[in-house]
This record gives structure tokens, C-alpha cells and sequence, in this order.
């Protein structure tokens, strides 16, 4: 299938360096929006749509990105090094970085950060991203409190040994839950250390009145000089998205982090006035439709195959207002490793019923597809439903809250088709493994699992492993090459449909500055706070 | 008087620990698991389970509810799953907000309601009547996010009288509570225009007007005290409704009350607010029933109350 | 008979009469009358950009947000807003007035359990109980009504309640006592007709906020799943559309408004035509 121009013109800006139109200022206040709360500040349990970018400024990490990309780079970590056979990685840190209780930043920090991430007693949502690393198995199963792995030479130098070459080591380097976080300030706030965090990032924490706003400053002793641009930064919480909108326009709001409601968007983008103040982001994101395959009749290919082609993602993403943009795999585009000449199974409802006739059931079939509630998911999976009667496939729909989907998705005998809308899945960093472990892999298969089609090839999981060892720099191509035909055989069983890649818009009022990817950033969801500033 | 509050106040408490175990039990029954919530997306098996244990969450049900109980003895409310703060202080820091929101929006529930609906006796059957009917139908049924966007749109966006939201003084509680006062007046109205008619049939009000008294003084010193007993317990009724919040007012003019934070915790199963919070409801539903039951015998000094 | 015909007789009353006579026909004849399938997402039905289409031939009232007609989907989602209005809400008043009534005139032991079961009937967390039960049971109209009868019920106990209590301490009860009625007979023929006017405006104004309150718990999860229409669940899923897309959000909500105020017309003259107090004095 043919990727429209657009696509390829923001695939594209996601991997080239931003260029500054004007000099970034110094100075200035900043008004965020959210609607729901901010639920915690801790990075090692802080994993929601409001907290993550706030996290990524408050805190460092070894490594991190290039501001409004996908590319690695290097920051707590001055430089590193990767033993020949990819087991041991060496870093050097920054040296002067400091917390904000005035303490330097070492070595024996972020050994404490990383233990404290996989620590059962923590209950991080994140520790399993750890697992490669050496002496993780000891810690989850509670036998020790240290990770062997990560050994400190001196206050500057680290080594970290994995179990077995990890190609995605460095991002997993520069995730959230690996911010160094200063021992003293967690053992004296103990549990509320989330309300009251203390990093070394370009923000601190200021205030926080429970509910209503925070507010983030400027940190004068940031180690990388210059940054971050605008003194101040307050979210205010509990804001109607449209309101903000409102809010917005008038001057009162500098970026509306919720972004523009679905009812607003078609209003927003074609009125002259307030166009500009959009700004478009693809996002690591695939919106699809699990099919339970170990459920019958899904347990059959053809079944699969015939629903695949008797949905019309043109519909959907026409009654979305065009906020996407239709998917044949897994991979969302601006993922490494999405095949552009990939044509997929294609719009065909005449070949999906011959199919299904060929299955044996030219008379169709009872089934359920699972929702969540909140617009405009309930009517995407509406249309779904309407598609799927023409091939005599009678669907009746469950919407539910968020977690009752979730609940049911990953049961064995619940949930045949869930429309994965709202829940599933965005990237959690830039890699193709990321997109296979949870929702594609075997391990991912079980109750309360994410892979809700319960799809588990063996064959398929070898060459993830082996792809996922290709640690060296010089097999990064061949490693991309090898994900790609994982994810395409993949599709060759079916066990999705793939329906869209949903993209982002942010608002940001007239004084804001700073290039548009930054307020889009694929991994400083949504705005990269650092790099913004006030004309 | 004593022994039928000490009575009322101990009733108070068995609803009380009815509430709290009927929360516990449902919450228990829905197939949402929290530790799953919390693990995330990414988690393994392993870290849900370590999860679940931490949360005391694989304990049988009545040894989970017996340790809430007993820490809820404490005034220990919990922590909140998906949070990770003490339940009493996400409650607490939200509270007065949503204690000004209710005093200022039943207040002008009953400015507006008992108003109109007075007129609406007073003036039965006519133009006047009809059209303040009529604005007590649509009032009710109008769907509240709507009356609370045109109003936020019209009020401060175009004619710039009141902020655009937002927590503060009595210039940011005006607009929201004159909504909630105007959408729910209409119960007051027609229940006070009903009930005036009917006091207005009755022969002290023929003697009172025959004695020569002025239509003020009938109508206010006769006529409202004992047409005003009906309302008495919708106030009791709207304090509870109130505490339990009202999200689409809060969420539209950014008032940062309960209701936000108890709808957010019923979509994410964070079972330690969800308790919290419908625990508080009940606490304000109890004492407003109590408060009403108190104030109606003074309003009618022919009731007496403690027969109960 | 007579009382119908005293009904008639008045202009609004037997508008109303007629509008509430339409609506009936309109859920029972719904597969006839309607001119489109409720369920059927026209691709013309929506703007090359996906917007809805304002009311113009052949969509009468217009489309919704997935372009379906929306004339078709009020005549059919009359059926569960009827059901709903009427029998949720009959069932919650005529609950709610035998326990008020009852607890308000025996007073005593009976009168307080009676009380205080109200009270934890009204504190107990029915949004809780309602998506409990629609994960344990199929969710359906059914459950539904019976969520809000059994939360709607406690309000009106309350205030039927605290009026039986005033009225009891009225003279002419005493009055009657002392000439030897009996309680039923006091009850009935003495104190019921003087809460009419309480039990009309709940079981009037209640008929909105009913089908309101369907549509919230739909959206929960319980009640009627898409894509079966209910008056209060197209107002609900357009009601943030409603600057892009008002009639979505006006004409259901018309409907609404016109239905329960018809019912309240009605009541209103039949209260007047029955309540003894009122005979002659008009």
C-alpha cells in the first residue's frame, strides 16, 4: 500500500536535526493544561500521558534523545563503550552534574536508581525492562536487594553487564525508569517522594497543590549550560480540553496538552485563525484489531484474512476527521524497520466473503468485539461492526471502561476481537522490539498479558531473540532488515488487523517558540519541555 | 432530644460500615484486576504477582476488607493505587472546593427555586406561570456539559464578566455555581409552586387574608413556612448528590472538587479512592438526611420529630 | 370518563394528550414508520471530511457522527426512552411513595428501619452496583431500569415522607381519628390526595432526568449497547459536537423536554380534576 506524501514529509522530519527558525530566548512563563491529574512525579513508577515528559525534565538519564527525534544520544553519560562480545557496557559520566539538594551526581546514584527500579517492594510498572541485565532474576524473586550487573569502578565510571547482547540497551538506558534519583531524598519522603521529587534535570519541582496546578522551575544549575529556556512552567489540572482551547485563544494557556478534542478538530484546522497554532506529529502508534487465535472460528486463517479485508480503514479514518493515517503491519511508519513496499491484505469485501465460504461458514458467524468507551473509539468500532455484517459476520459490541477491556483482552475464552483504540499501543521507545515482545510475542500470550490474540509463534520469537543480539553498530542495518521480515511473516498469520496510525496534534498559543517537533516529540510525549521558548 | 440524636448518630454508623462493605464487595467482584493496572503495560507476569503481594491483593476478601476497616479506624483512608498518595490527602485537598461549590450552588438552587416557584403559585395559570414552567422542564433536562459550555462560552468568553474557570475567590465560584443553581432550581420551583397551591386553598389563609393582614406578611409568615416542608429534605438529598460530585460542572470550569477525582478513579479501578470517596458521599448523605430531619420541625412546630 | 372528557376539554392538555399518544405509536410502529434503517451508516451520510450533515433531504433531521439518519434513530430510540421514562421512573415513584407514606404515617419502629434503610439505600454507591452488574450479567434495558428505580426511589421516599409526617400532625387528621376512621381510610382518602401534587412533579420531571441518567449508564457500560439508539444516548455521544453539530443535541433533547412536559400537563389537570380541595375553588 502507498504511503501518502505527508507520511514520508513527517517520517522524515522525525530523523533530521531540527532547524531553529529564530534564536531561542531565554526567559519567559509557561501555562500547560491537562484534564486528568498528574498521578505521581516518581520517575520509577510514572508511566501516564501528563507525567512522562515532566519526569524526562526533572530527571537525567545515561542517554536520551536528540530534542523532536528518534535519535539517541548521549547525557549523563559523557561516553560510553561496548565490550566486543556486547556484554559489558562502560560509561563514563558528566562530572559536576548536581542534585537539587546540592549534592553531586555519582556513579553509585545510578546503581542505586536501577536497583531501586527492579526492587519488587517499588512495584514499578517499568522493571521488566531491565531483565537483560545481570543479577535481575535475584532481585524480582526477592533473593537480593543488589543488581549484581551494574558494578561501580569510581564516582565517574560505571560498568554494566547483561546477561546476553541486548540491541535495545541504550534506549533502555534512556526510559524513564533508569533516572538517577539521589538515595537520601528517597529514603526521607519513603512513599511520597512522588510528590515531592528531587532530581538533577533542567526543572524542579516548585509547587504542587494537589489537584489543581504545579509548578516547575527553572533549574540554575542544569549541566547541560543554557538549557532549559523559559524560567517557569505551570500545568494547571482538571481542565476541559475545549475549555483550554477557549483558554487558549484568549491568551491565558501557552500549550493545551490534551491537544484538540475530537468534536473541535475540524472547526480548529479550518479556521484560518487558530491553524497555525496546530501542530501535527505522527507518533509511534498502531491502532488494530486482535483476533483471538486460539478461539474458534478465529483459530482459522482464512477467517482472519477475510476480516482483515472486509474492513474499510478509509471509513474509519474518515470518521475521525482524517487524524490518521490507514496501517497494513505492525509498525507504525517512522518506526525503523516499517516496510514501505509492503502491500498488505487489501480492501475487498467480495474476497472476503469467498474466503469465509471457503472456510465454511458462508453463513457467517456470532461474535463480540470489545471497546473502550470513550468517544471516538465506540463509534470506530460501530463502523467495524457495520463492515463486518456485510460478510454475514454479526458483531455485537462491548463498550467498557478502559481497565474492564483490559480485564477481559487478555482472557482465554473472552474477548474474541478487541479494538485496541485508546489502550494499545504506543511505542515506549523507538525500537521494533518494542512492538513485538508485548503485543506479538509469546511471552506477552499469557493472562494479563498485552497480546490479546493470544498469537505465540515460536519460530517467529527465535528471530526476535537473535535480531535483539545484534547489538554491534555495524549490525544495525542487517538488524533492521530482520525485523522487518519478522513483523511481515508475522502478518502472514493475521492475528491483527491493522487499522490506523493515529497522529498527534498539539495546540500552542502565538508566544510559543521553538520547532514544531518539539511539541510533538515522539519520546518527550507530548512537548519536550526543555528546548521550548517564549518568544 | 439528646437520645434521638445519639440514636440518629448510631444508625449513622451501621450505614456507615454497610456502605464501606458493599463498596469493598463490588469492587472485589469486578473483573478489573488493579495490580494490572498499576503494573502497566510492559510488566511481566512476575511483576504483576510481585505487585499483587505488595498490595496485599491476594489476601481472601473479608481479611482485605477487616485490615481497610482497621486502618479506616485510624483515619487511614489508603493509598491510592494508581497515585501512590494517602487517600485522605487527594480527599482532603479537594474538599473544600467542592464544600464551597455545594453551599454556593444549593444556595442558589433555593434562591432561584424557591423564588420561582412562588411566583408560579402566586400567579397560578397565567402567562407568567407557563413560561416559568417551562424554564423548569428545560432547566432539568438539559444535558449539563451543554448548559455549562454555553454558559462558560457567554458569560466569560464573549462578555468577559467572570474568569474562564479556574479555582479562587467568589468571581470564579459565581459562573459554576449559577450554573448548578440554574439547572437544578427546577425541582425546587415546581416543588414549592405545588405546594403553595396547595397551602393557598387552605382556611387559615382565607382567615389570615380576611383578618386584613397584608399579602407580604400572608405570604411569607403563613404560606412559606408550611409550603417550604417538601424542600427541606431535597436539601438533604442535593448535599449528598453534591459530595458525591459532579464532574461535568468541575471538569468544565476547572473548580478542582471530588467529582473529577471520583470519576477518574472509578475508570481506572483505583479501589482505595473509589471507597474513599463513596464513604464521604455517604458521611454527607447521612448528615444532610439528619440535618433535614432536624430543621423541619422547626420550620412546622406541629411535627414532632422525636417520635422516632 | 368524565374526567377524560374534563381533560379534553382544556387545549394544552389534550396537545399534550396527543403528543404522548404519537410517541407511543412511534415506538410500536418504529420498523414501519421509520424511513431508514437506525443502524445504517450512510458513506453519504457524512462531508468528505467526516462531519455530519446538517437536516436537508433526504435526512429530515440530518446525520450523526457516523451517518446515520437521525429521524430513524429517535423513532426507534423512542422505544427504550419510553420504557425507560415510564416504567424506570413509575416504578421508582410508586416504590418511593408507599415507603415514604408508609414510614411517614406509622412513625415508630417500623417508620425508622424504614428511614434508615432509605438512608443507606441513597448512600450506597448504585454507579458501583451498576457496572458490577453489567460485568456479571448481559447488559440490557432491564438492568438499567432496575439501576435507576433502585436509586431514584430513596429521593422521593424522603420528601413523601417528611410531607406525611407534617400532614399527620395536621388537626383534621386527629379530627378524623377521633370520629372513628381507620387508618387505611385516612390514608387513602385523606392524606394520598394531598401528596398528588408531590408524587406529579417527581413523576414528570423525573421522566427527563431518567432518560438522562440511561445514557450515562450506558456509557458505563450497562444498558443499551451501540449501536441501539436511545433518545438520551444521542445526546450524550454528540454532546460535544454540539457547536459543529447542534441539531444532534437539540432535537433529541426537544423531544425529551416536549414528552415530559406533555406528561406534566397531563398530570397537572388530572390532579386538579381529582384533589377534592381544589373542587370549586378555581
Amino acid at each position: 500500500m502507498k504511503i501518502n506524501a505527508l507520511t514520508l514529509a513527517v517520517a522524515a522530519t522525525l530523523f533530521t536535526t531540527p532547524l531553529w527558525a529564530d534564536t531561542p530566548k531565554s526567559g519567559g512563563d509557561v501555562v500547560v493544561t491537562y484534564q486528568n491529574d498528574v498521578a505521581t512525579l516518581d520517575p520509577a513508577i510514572g508511566y501516564d500521558w501528563q507525567n512522562w515528559s515532566m519526569i524526562k525534565s526533572l530527571f537525567v538519564r545515561l542517554m536520551d534523545y536528540k530534542p523532536g527525534t528518534t535519535e539517541l544520544v548521549k547525557s549523563l553519560a559523557e561516553d560510553y563503550s561496548i565490550s566486543p562480545d556486547g556484554l559489558v557496557y562502560s560509561f563514563t559520566l558528566v562530572k559536576g552534574v548536581k542534585f537539587q539538594n546540592g549534592r553531586e551526581l555519582v556513579a553509585s546514584d545510578v546503581k542505586y536508581s536501577l536497583e531501586r527500579t527492579v526492587n519488587p517492594k517499588t512495584q514499578s510498572p517499568g522493571a521488566g525492562f531491565f531483565s537483560s541485565i545481570v543479577g535481575y532474576e535475584d532481585m524480582t524473586a526477592g533473593k537480593s536487594t543488589s543488581l549484581d550487573g551494574v558494578k561501580v569502578v569510581d564516582d565517574q565510571h560505571l560498568t554494566i553487564t547483561l546477561s546476553a547482547p541486548n540491541a535495545t540497551f541504550l534506549h533502555i538506558m534512556a526510559i524513564n525508569f533508569a533516572s538517577v534519583v539521589p538515595k537520601e531524598a528517597v529514603e526521607q519522603w519513603g512513599a511520597d517522594f512522588g510528590k515531592h521529587p528531587v532530581g538533577s534535570g533542567a526543572f524542579r519541582l516548585a509547587d504542587w497543590k494537589l489537584g489543581q496546578k504545579l509548578e516547575l522551575v527553572k533549574n540554575p544549575d542544569y549541566f547541560q549550560k543554557g538549557l532549559p529556556y523559559v524560567d517557569k512552567i505551570t500545568f494547571e489540572i482538571g481542565q476541559d480540553p475545549t475549555v483550554a482551547l477557549l483558554r487558549l485563544n484568549k491568551g491565558e494557556v501557552d500549550i493545551a496538552g490534551d491537544g484538540v478534542p475530537p468534536a473541535q478538530f475540524l472547526q480548529f484546522k479550518n479556521d484560518p485563525a487558530s491553524k497555525p497554532l496546530l501542530v501535527t506529529g505522527n507518533q509511534l502508534q498502531t491502532g488494530y484489531v486482535t483476533l483471538k487465535t486460539t478461539l474458534p472460528p478465529f483459530d482459522n486463517l482464512k477467517v482472519r484474512q477475510a476480516i482483515n479485508m472486509a474492513i474499510s480503514k478509509e471509513r474509519i479514518v474518515r470518521i475521525i476527521n482524517g487524524r490518521a493515517v490507514p496501517a497494513n503491519q505492525p509498525l507504525p511508519p517512522a518506526m525503523p524497520g516499517y516496510d514501505t513496499q509492503y502491500k498488505g491484505l487489501p480492501y475487498d469485501v467480495e474476497g472476503a466473503k469467498k474466503l469465509l465460504a471457503d472456510a465454511g461458514l458462508a453463513k457467517g458467524f456470532d461474535t463480540e468485539l470489545y471497546v473502550m468507551n470513550t468517544d471516538p473509539q465506540p463509534r470506530i468500532a460501530q463502523s467495524i461492526q457495520q463492515d463486518l455484517a456485510k460478510v454475514g459476520i454479526r458483531v455485537q459490541i462491548k463498550s467498557l471502561a478502559q481497565a474492564n477491556v483490559i480485564a477481559a483482552g487478555s482472557s482465554k475464552d473472552q474477548a474474541p476481537m478487541v479494538w485496541s483504540g485508546g489502550m494499545a499501543w504506543i511505542a515506549d521507545f523507538p525500537d521494533p522490539s518494542n512492538f513485538y515482545g508485548p503485543i506479538l510475542g509469546c511471552t506477552g500470550a499469557v493472562e494479563g498479558g498485552w497480546n490479546w490474540s493470544l498469537y505465540c509463534n515460536k519460530a517467529l520469537d527465535e528471530r526476535a531473540a537473535k535480531a535483539d543480539a545484534m547489538a554491534r553498530p555495524e549490525q544495525q542495518a542487517e538488524r533492521t532488515e530482520a525485523w522487518k521480515k519478522i513483523f511481515i511473516d508475522a502478518m502472514a498469520d493475521a492475528p491483527w488487523v491493522p487499522v490506523f496510525n493515529e497522529q498527534r496534534f498539539t495546540v500552542r498559543s502565538k508566544r510559543m517558540g521553538g520547532d514544531d517537533a518539539l511539541y510533538v516529540d515522539p519520546v518527550h510525549v507530548p512537548v519536550n519541555y526543555d528546548y521550548i521558548w517564549v518568544k | 432530644m439528646l437520645p434521638f440524636i445519639c440514636r440518629r448518630v448510631g444508625y449513622a454508623l451501621l450505614i456507615l460500615l454497610g456502605v464501606t462493605f458493599i463498596t469493598y464487595l463490588l469492587l472485589f467482584l469486578l473483573p478489573a484486576d488493579p495490580a494490572r493496572q498499576i503494573a502497566g503495560r510492559s510488566a511481566t507476569p512476575e511483576v504483576v504477582a510481585a505487585i499483587r503481594a505488595q498490595l496485599g491483593l491476594d489476601l481472601p476478601f473479608y481479611q482485605q476488607y477487616l485490615n481497610y476497616l482497621g486502618n479506616l479506624l485510624h483515619f487511614d483512608l489508603g493509598r491510592s493505587y494508581i497515585q501512590r498518595t494517602a487517600v485522605s490527602e487527594l480527599i482532603g485537598s479537594r474538599l473544600r472546593p467542592s464544600l464551597e461549590l455545594m453551599a454556593a450552588g444549593i444556595g442558589f438552587e433555593l434562591l432561584i427555586g424557591v423564588s420561582l416557584g412562588m411566583l408560579a403559585a402566586l400567579k397560578r395559570d397565567s402567562f407568567a406561570d407557563k413560561l416559568l414552567m417551562a424554564f423548569s422542564f428545560v432547566g432539568v433536562s438539559a444535558p449539563q456539559f451543554i448548559a455549562a459550555m454555553l454558559f462558560l462560552y457567554f458569560f466569560a468568553v464573549q462578555l468577559g464578566w467572570f474568569p474562564l474557570g479556574g479555582y479562587g475567590g467568589a468571581s470564579h465560584l459565581m459562573l459554576p455555581a449559577l450554573t448548578l443553581g440554574l439547572l437544578g432550581s427546577g425541582w425546587y420551583s415546581r416543588m414549592v409552586r405545588s405546594s403553595m397551591i396547595e397551602v393557598l386553598h387552605q382556611d387559615f389563609i382565607r382567615t389570615a387574608r380576611a383578618k386584613g393582614l397584608s399579602r407580604a406578611r400572608v405570604v411569607f409568615v403563613h404560606l412559606l413556612p408550611n409550603a417550604i416542608v417538601p424542600v427541606i429534605p431535597m436539601i438533604g438529598i442535593d448535599i449528598g448528590v453534591f459530595m458525591g460530585g459532579l464532574v461535568v460542572v468541575e471538569s468544565v470550569f476547572g473548580w478542582p472538587g471530588i467529582g473529577q477525582l471520583a470519576w477518574q478513579s472509578i475508570q481506572q479501578v483505583d479501589i482505595p479512592v473509589i471507597v474513599g470517596v463513596t464513604t464521604l458521599s455517604a458521611v454527607a448523605i447521612v448528615l444532610g438526611n439528619l440535618l433535614a430531619d432536624l430543621v423541619i420541625p422547626l420550620v412546622d412546630p406541629r411535627i414532632d420529630i422525636k417520635q422516632h | 370518563m368524565s374526567t377524560l372528557k374534563a381533560l379534553l376539554r382544556r387545549p394544552a392538555v389534550a396537545v399534550s394528550l396527543l403528543f404522548i399518544a404519537m410517541v407511543v405509536l412511534l415506538a410500536v410502529l418504529a420498523p414501519w414508520l421509520s424511513p431508514f434503517d437506525p443502524d445504517e451508516q450512510f458513506v453519504e451520510g457524512l462531508s468528505m471530511e467526516g462531519a455530519p450533515l446538517a437536516p436537508a433531504t433526504p435526512y429530515w433531521m440530518g446525520t450523526d457522527l457516523l451517518g446515520r439518519d437521525l429521524l430513524s434513530r429517535l423513532i426507534f430510540g423512542a422505544r427504550t426512552s419510553l420504557f425507560i421514562g415510564l416504567l424506570a421512573n413509575g416504578m421508582a415513584v410508586l416504590i418511593g411513595t408507599l415507603v415514604g407514606l408508609t414510614a411517614g404515617f406509622v412513625r415508630g419502629w417500623l417508620g425508622s428501619v424504614l428511614m434508615r434503610v432509605t438512608d443507606l439505600m441513597m448512600a450506597f454507591p448504585a454507579l458501583l452496583l451498576a457496572i458490577a452488574l453489567s460485568a456479571i450479567f448481559q447488559p440490557s434495558v432491564w438492568i438499567v431500569a432496575m439501576v435507576i428505580a433502585m436509586v431514584n426511589w430513596v429521593q422521593i421516599a424522603r420528601v413523601i415522607y417528611a410531607e406525611t409526617v407534617a400532614l399527620s400532625a395536621r388537626d383534621f387528621v386527629a379530627v378524623e381519628r377521633t370520629l372513628g376512621a381507620s387508618s387505611l381510610r385516612i390514608l387513602f382518602s385523606h392524606l394520598l390526595p394531598h401528596l398528588l401534587p408531590t408524587i406529579l412533579v417527581w413523576a414528570t420531571l423525573g421522566i427527563s432526568t431518567t432518560v438522562l441518567l440511561e445514557a450515562t449508564l450506558s456509557y458505563l457500560g450497562v444498558g443499551v449497547q451501540p449501536p441501539t439508539p436511545s433518545w438520551g444516548n444521542i445526546i450524550f455521544e454528540s454532546q460535544t459536537y454540539f457547536t459543529s453539530a447542534p441539531w444532534l443535541v437539540f432535537i433529541p433533547g426537544a423531544a425529551i423536554i416536549l414528552l415530559s412536559l406533555a406528561f406534566n400537563l397531563v398530570g397537572d389537570a388530572l390532579r386538579d380534576e381529582l384533589d377534592p380541595t381544589l373542587k370549586g375553588r378555581r
